[in-house]
């Protein structure tokens, strides 16, 4: 399977209610502990961000090819796979964020999912600006706004793995 | 310039060259999977490796602690109904299939459960599907938790990719004395660091407060690297640790040590005085003061138990507390030791009569108490003070939950307010 490495799509900047981006959102908020039972990705979607206040409805209001957009640290807490999965499920296509815990940034390259560290993301996007990810170059750009910024490219094996649909698919 | 710990763990492991911010393929001693997490390496590992066997089923273990004996729950908003029992007898299924050895519900939590057996041993590299799988640095293991698209592939091929993280050296002077404990330290390194200063990092501790520490209280340290962002905290094993483990392992274990003058990409040292009991209040384990500023506040129930503080010494200095005494009846108290090992324990010394008359529920071992779907939950409104790692909103509950030391979970628990001794 060949991967598209330039992905268009449009932003959800996760932020409170006062507009700043929500810092160390953790799993149980991203995929909540109870609904760790279900084994089907499919099941998944409708429990995206189902413990983030404000953002309970995000399944209902998500498109497929979104992309989020969040600030520091997201991620934090266990290492269930379900809290990437619930956003495949939903087809998310990226996940750009300001930083993310260790073990989520793991678990959604091993998922294929898309996923960047960009610390400068939160302030130069806003909530539908329509971004295009360019993986090969390592560039964002926002097109709604016509700036542009730069990630640390993934590895080669990163690359990979994204291209392959996953780690099981190497 | 020397090697620091992290890095000469990693070379014994891989072929590629080890340098910050690159990647390695690691070769692992042991992978685990646990009833959380183990029921989807399982269908993971058939779906993409269909009829295949692991890559080495004496490498490989199950530990079920996450809910022991399974429950069985069914939630009125979804109608779903959490498949625990089913999840572990698929597990069961798969280890008999391929020969792996099930550490089964009531022999305790993974982590511990590793220490226990001699499997864990410095120099070691181990991964498990538990978050906190990283206590294992506090014997020198690089132990490193993940999901079940990870763990699956390292089943059948006995290795992971990992981008090697950057080395702090935490040094930390000063002097840690009752009632202050090192989940006191824990908590103040997390007020001290937050979430983002050690995200991704490797940490290695050093200074006369780590030197001091006992295994228990390692365990205790290292558990909250996670909640640190830190991908692990490394404590440079003593002769103490040493002569445990090796009498756990039955054998003679090589000396691995970080070089005097090695090198690391930051180094921080901390005077931290003398410390005050500190605590974590609702609802993030970073979101600490002292125990002073929140003193009288009354409380529902108390939990005691954890990877976190879980252990045989933990529980004695709970019963120090409370022998004679009754816990306030407004109270309910927790109590889940970590392992069965623990728990026989403290039946033959006589801890557990203490804790039960001072009316205190005991639980069979395991990580029960520690997140919702579990055993031992509160409800809306109601206040806890938890000895485990993670205090976020609905995690032990609907209620509010405080991190807190045994030490200071225990007064609590007698005068039914936070309290200090």
């Amino acid at each position: 399977m060949e991967r598209e490495t330039i992905i268009r799509g449009k932003a959800w900047v996760i932020t409170d209610y006062k507009g700043n981006p929500i810092k160390d959102i953790d799993t149980d908020m991203i995929y909540h502990n109870k609904y760790l039972g279900i084994t089907d990705i499919n099941e998944m979607g409708k429990y995206a961000f189902g413990n983030l206040s404000n953002w309970e409805d995000f399944p209902l209001k998500a498109k497929e090819g979104d992309i989020i957009v969040t600030g520091e640290g997201f991620g934090q807490g266990s290492s269930r796979q379900q809290a990437v999965d619930c956003f495949i499920s939903l087809g998310i296509s990226a996940i750009v964020g300001e930083s993310f815990a260790p073990i989520y940034l793991r678990n959604a390259i091993n998922a294929g999912l898309l996923i960047i560290a960009c610390p400068t993301i939160t302030s130069n996007v806003i909530t539908s600006d329509i971004l295009e990810i360019d993986l090969e170059n390592g560039i964002i750009k926002n097109l709604s706004s016509n700036k542009t910024l730069s990630f640390k490219k993934p590895h080669e094996i990163q690359m990979e793995i994204y291209r392959a649909g996953g780690l099981l698919r190497l | 310039m020397g090697e620091n710990l992290l890095k000469k763990i990693l070379k014994a492991h891989t072929k590629d060259e080890v340098k910050v911010g690159e990647i390695i393929w690691l070769d692992l001693d042991i992978i685990t999977a646990r009833d959380f997490g183990g029921p989807n390496v399982v269908k993971n590992f058939r779906k993409a490796y269909p009829d295949q066997k692991v890559v080495d089923n004496k490498r490989i273990f199950f530990t079920f602690d996450c809910n022991a004996p399974a429950t069985t729950i069914k939630y009125a908003e979804n109608q779903q109904t959490i498949k625990y029992a089913e999840n572990q007898q698929l597990c069961r299924n798969f280890a008999k299939d391929q020969g792996i050895k099930v550490f089964d519900v009531n022999r305790g939590i993974g982590t511990h459960v590793m220490i226990e057996e001699g499997l864990a041993l410095p120099g070691r590299t181990m991964v498990g599907t538990d978050s906190h799988f990283n206590i294992l640095g506090s014997v020198g293991v690089f132990g490193i938790g993940m999901g079940d698209i990870d763990i699956a592939f390292a089943f059948r091929y006995g290795k992971i990719w990992l981008e090697v993280p950057e080395s702090v050296k935490i040094t930390i002077k000063g002097n840690l004395k009752y009632p202050a404990t090192s989940k006191d330290l824990a908590l103040y390194l997390l007020k001290e660091f937050s979430t983002a200063k050690l995200l991704g990092k490797s940490i290695e501790f050093f200074g006369p407060v780590i030197e001091k520490l006992k295994l228990y209280e390692r365990i205790t340290l290292a558990s909250m690297a996670t909640e640190m962002g830190a991908v692990i905290s490394l404590i440079p094993p003593d002769n103490s640790v040493v002569s445990y483990l090796e009498e756990r392992a039955k054998k003679e274990l090589p000396t691995i040590m970080p070089d005097n003058d090695a090198q690391y990409e930051e180094e921080i040292e901390i005077d931290i005085g003398e410390i005050e009991p500190m605590i974590a209040c609702p609802y993030k384990p970073d979101n600490v003061v002292s125990v002073k500023e929140v003193e009288g506040r009354p409380i529902d129930s108390v939990f005691i138990g954890s990877c976190t503080n879980g252990r045989v010494e933990d529980y004695k200095m709970v019963a120090e507390i409370v022998k004679g005494k009754k816990v306030a009846s407004s109270v309910m108290a927790k109590v889940v030791p970590a392992t069965k090992e623990v728990f026989n324990q403290l039946l033959k010394d006589g801890t557990i009569d203490i804790l039960n008359d001072a009316g205190m529920i005991i639980s069979n071992p395991g990580c029960g108490g520690c997140a919702e779907g579990q055993i031992g939950m509160t409800g809306t409104g109601e206040v806890q003070l938890s000895t485990s790692n993670r205090n976020f909103k609905g995690k032990q509950g609907k209620g509010e939950t405080y991190l807190v030391s045994p030490v200071i979970a225990a007064i609590s628990a007698l005068k039914g307010e936070i309290s200090l001794p």
